[in-house]
């Protein structure tokens, strides 16, 4: 996806996606639009993303629960969150319901992505999506979408971990930085715990969605001011 | 559908009063609540705001202020607040700050309340909680109507009105029947202006009342053509427009004034009388007062005096600090007093020589709470001859102190009285008495007659009783033997926290388990403020306002008269409420409190003060003792 790069001016990108799409649901999701790169944080509307998989490699793996908060940098809104468990294209292996505690009998029941995409899609149009760990939420769904619909999807997003990789390395002094010395663990309960915020069960798509929400309100309200813009957070 | 969000609801159902519902009630909760993140430092609810949310601490830690800015409470992780502003006017009564990074889930109001309907408990929870005022005072209106919120220039109405000096007092009257005023300031337009902002008085020389007219003119029958600088008030008690509407009614109780010119950087800008401040409260402290001026007999003042504990109760419910507390009940034993003595005249006959009947201990420093010893003397005139003029001081004692005893204010165990001989002086005897004390300090002697070190002049010729606080204030501060003395027996009493920062309880007895909080907390603490207050030669009594002088002094380190202030605060206010649950309960106020009934939080900050009061007692065994020995 080298097209997604900071050259790109993501309102264009969406008007001639939503041009091109030829499935109805992306279509209105494009032309919902995308919030102008100079909007201010404060008045930014965001929805903090969680996928469960079945494993890491997005080519072979599938989307086994889908978990969503929208919120802004005051509040998130626990009301208007949504949360599937849904059953994957590819079998789950045992790994990953020891990860996620998704069982077979659960994913039985469960409907096809298909199927609620256009409820997905609804609640994510016209937000900044957030997720943390970039490498999974982007390049599933995209992948989910090419195997069902014969399209991808692409849209910007802000990771919470690539802010937080970024915060702690400018932390980090000269001297420090030439030694590499490491900075210290960037993952989402680690990061949390940085900032007072408490400890959630990992790996429930809902609580880590509500876990990424929670996480950029803090770093927000630490490293960055209500003025900035949120293009120069998202990628 | 209705997703679960575990995390919330786990937290909810762990904690009170989420704990009673069912749990699909709390799954509601938690699937409706909104989050928020707020930094250490940044504020949550600003005050007057409108609010629609309850909020419940999850992670971190938040303090609540009074709107005078003085701390109310610290809440931790599973903590509510914001309860009192929804069950009021949905305005925010107690602005919140993050003390920590702080992590709140938002329930909205329309949840609360239907929960509040649903769920006994819950809605129980919410009026029990918060000394119990909560639903009360959404029928006292009381955010407008509060005297410990208001201050005084909402209660000015109307433009200042004034006359210069050299008007006729016909001329003085004719203005106030238009103007319809019961007072007016008189002002002096030769009198020069300071070019000192901060020191204009607006050339205001004195106040003129309807009583000044009624009592100097027509009773004396004086010529009205006169200029009214003849029959005015020269010596004014004034007020600052933003002092507290407390404030001003103790100045006006304490003092007797019907009127109180208010100023504003000094300048006047009206005058408010005592009807102003009896329109705005109707039925507490006040015109409790009021009434006691009213009774014809002990036992009528007797049996009138059996609601001070309602009124108490009342103070604390409305959210009234330490200070202000201390003053009402002191100001209303000040008036029981006042009127024993004037009972106690009109039975005994005019008293053959002058005296001053003074107060002594926590009544003289403003800081009597409800569970009060009777400490009080009598300073004679010079004139006094015991052999002609002591039975009437000793029957006019015992009426006294028998008649406070009815009232509920118990006899002193130590003998301090003025029904005991040894206390019932010539003011040249009390001089005398006091240069020993200072001059000659044994610790034993002043460990038991410290307590006239606070003595205020009730009722009589008050001057009496200030000459001798202005001798202690010019000769304490010189005399280092005497301040070292004081210092010792300011360490007596220690406060109650072991070598590992815990309390430690009384192991048995009646108070098992417990802590005198007033023997281990606000009497070392007021012992402490003394004695620096006494090495500044400071005049005041209370132990706020000396710590005023003593901050304004530079005697302690930076940031030490802060702590002792707000130690003292918690202290006394730990004390207050503690005292007044009990009567609520319908027990014995007592002092002595039980740490394990009090929250975590609670349990820290009293930990705290006391660790506060221990410090500074060690800085005074080095300060006053070290100095003694050079000397």
């Amino acid at each position: 996806m080298a097209i997604q790069g900071d050259i790109l001016s993501w309102p264009n990108r969406f008007a001639h996606l939503a041009r091109q799409s030829n499935d109805e649901r992306l279509r209105a999701f494009y032309n919902a639009g995308v919030q102008l790169p100079e909007t201010p944080v404060s008045e930014a509307r965001f929805v903090a993303l969680d996928f469960e998989t079945t494993g890491l490699n997005h080519e072979t793996d599938d989307i086994v629960s889908v978990g969503l908060v929208p919120f802004d940098a005051r509040r998130a809104y626990c009301r208007d969150a949504k949360h599937w468990i849904l059953k994957p294209a590819t079998p789950l292996h045992e790994e990953s319901v020891v990860v996620h505690q998704i069982t077979h009998s659960q994913v039985r029941e469960a409907p096809d992505l298909g199927t609620i995409l256009e409820e997905l899609l609804a609640s994510l149009a016209g937000r900044v999506i957030v997720v943390h760990y970039r490498h999974i939420e982007r390049p599933f769904f995209n992948q989910a979408l090419m195997q069902r619909l014969g399209e991808g999807i692409e849209f910007p997003l802000i990771d919470t971990m690539a802010l937080e990789h970024r915060i702690e390395t400018n932390r980090l002094t000269w001297w420090q930085q030439i030694k590499r010395q490491p900075i210290p663990s960037i993952r989402l309960a680690d990061s949390r715990k940085r900032y007072g915020l408490p400890y959630y069960i990992a790996h429930h798509a809902l609580s880590d969605a509500l876990a990424t929400a929670e996480l950029l309100q803090a770093q927000l309200q630490h490293h960055y001011t209500l003025q900035t813009e949120i293009k120069t957070l998202w990628m | 559908m209705q997703i679960e969000h575990f995390e919330i609801m786990q937290f909810l159902s762990a904690h009170p009063p989420f704990n009673e519902l069912p749990k699909s009630a709390v799954q509601q909760l938690a699937s409706e609540v909104e989050v928020g993140y707020y930094r250490a430092g940044s504020e949550i609810l600003h005050y007057g705001e409108s609010i629609s949310d309850l909020y419940v601490v999850r992670a971190g830690s938040v303090e609540v202020y009074r709107r005078n800015g003085e701390l109310y409470n610290r809440i931790s992780e599973g903590g509510l607040f914001g309860q009192r502003g929804l069950l009021t006017n949905r305005k925010v009564r107690f602005p919140v700050m993050a003390l920590e990074d702080t992590l709140v889930y938002c329930i909205p109001v329309s949840l609360f309340e239907a929960f509040c309907d649903e769920h006994e408990a819950f809605a129980d929870f919410f009026e029990a909680d918060d000394s119990g005022g909560l639903i009360q005072a959404v029928s006292d209106q009381a955010d407008n109507n509060d005297l410990t919120t208001a201050k005084v220039k909402t209660l000015l109405l109307r433009e200042l009105v004034s006359v210069e000096l050299t008007r006729s007092i016909r001329d003085a009257a004719k203005l106030m029947t238009e103007e319809q005023v019961s007072a007016l300031l008189i002002y002096d337009p030769s009198k020069p202006v300071s070019d000192d902002p901060e020191d204009d008085d607006g050339q205001i020389v004195g106040i003129l009342s309807d009583k000044d007219l009624r009592i100097k003119v027509v009773a004396e029958g004086l010529d009205t053509h006169q200029p009214v600088a003849t029959i005015m008030t020269r010596e004014l008690t004034i007020v600052d427009s933003n002092a507290y509407v407390f404030e001003a009614m103790m100045m006006m109780l304490r003092d007797n004034l019907h009127h109180l010119p208010v100023v504003h950087k000094r300048r006047p800008i009206g005058v408010i009388a005592l009807s102003d401040i009896l329109r705005y409260e109707s039925q507490s402290s006040l015109l409790f007062v009021k009434g006691i001026m009213e009774q014809q007999s002990v036992e009528d003042l007797a049996h009138y005096a059996q609601s001070l504990a309602s009124v108490f109760v009342r103070l604390v419910n409305e959210d009234a600090n330490s200070h202000m507390v201390g003053t009402a009940m002191s100001v209303i034993g000040r008036a029981i007093k006042q009127r024993l003595l004037e009972l106690a005249e009109d039975e005994l006959g005019a008293p053959p020589v002058p005296y001053c009947f003074i107060a002594l201990g926590s009544m003289a420093r403003d800081e009597q709470l409800i569970v009060t010893d009777q400490d009080n003397a009598l300073i004679l005139d010079d004139t006094f001859e015991s052999g002609k003029h002591d039975s009437y001081f000793s029957a006019l004692a015992k009426f006294v102190c028998d008649g406070l005893a009815q009232c509920g204010y118990k006899l002193c165990d130590g003998g301090i009285m003025a029904t005991n001989p040894q206390w019932r002086l010539r003011a040249s005897e009390w001089q005398t008495q006091f240069e020993d004390w200072i001059d000659n300090p044994k610790p034993e002697a002043l460990l038991h007659s410290s307590i006239f070190f606070d003595l205020d002049g009730v009722y009589g010729h008050s001057q009496l009783a200030s000459r001798l606080s202005e001798l202690v204030a010019k000769k304490a501060k010189i005399a280092p033997r005497f301040l070292a003395a004081m210092a010792n027996n300011a360490l007596r009493r220690t406060p109650p926290l072991g070598f590992f920062k815990d309390f430690v309880l009384e192991q048995d007895g009646e108070h098992k388990h417990s802590l005198n909080i007033k023997r281990r907390g606000t009497a070392p603490l007021s012992d402490l403020v003394r004695v620096h207050a006494l090495a500044i030669g400071s005049r005041k009594h209370n132990s706020f306002e000396r710590l005023e002088d003593i901050k304004e002094a530079q005697l302690l380190p930076s940031g030490k008269v802060e702590d002792l202030e707000a130690a003292l605060e918690y202290i006394a206010t730990i004390r207050i409420r503690h005292q007044a649950r009990k009567i609520e309960q319908g027990k014995q106020p007592d002092n002595n409190i039980l740490p394990k009934r009090l929250s975590e939080f609670e349990q820290r900050n009293l930990k705290e003060a006391f660790a506060v009061l221990d410090k500074a007692q060690s800085y005074l065994k080095i300060r006053y003792q070290n100095k003694a020995i050079l000397k």
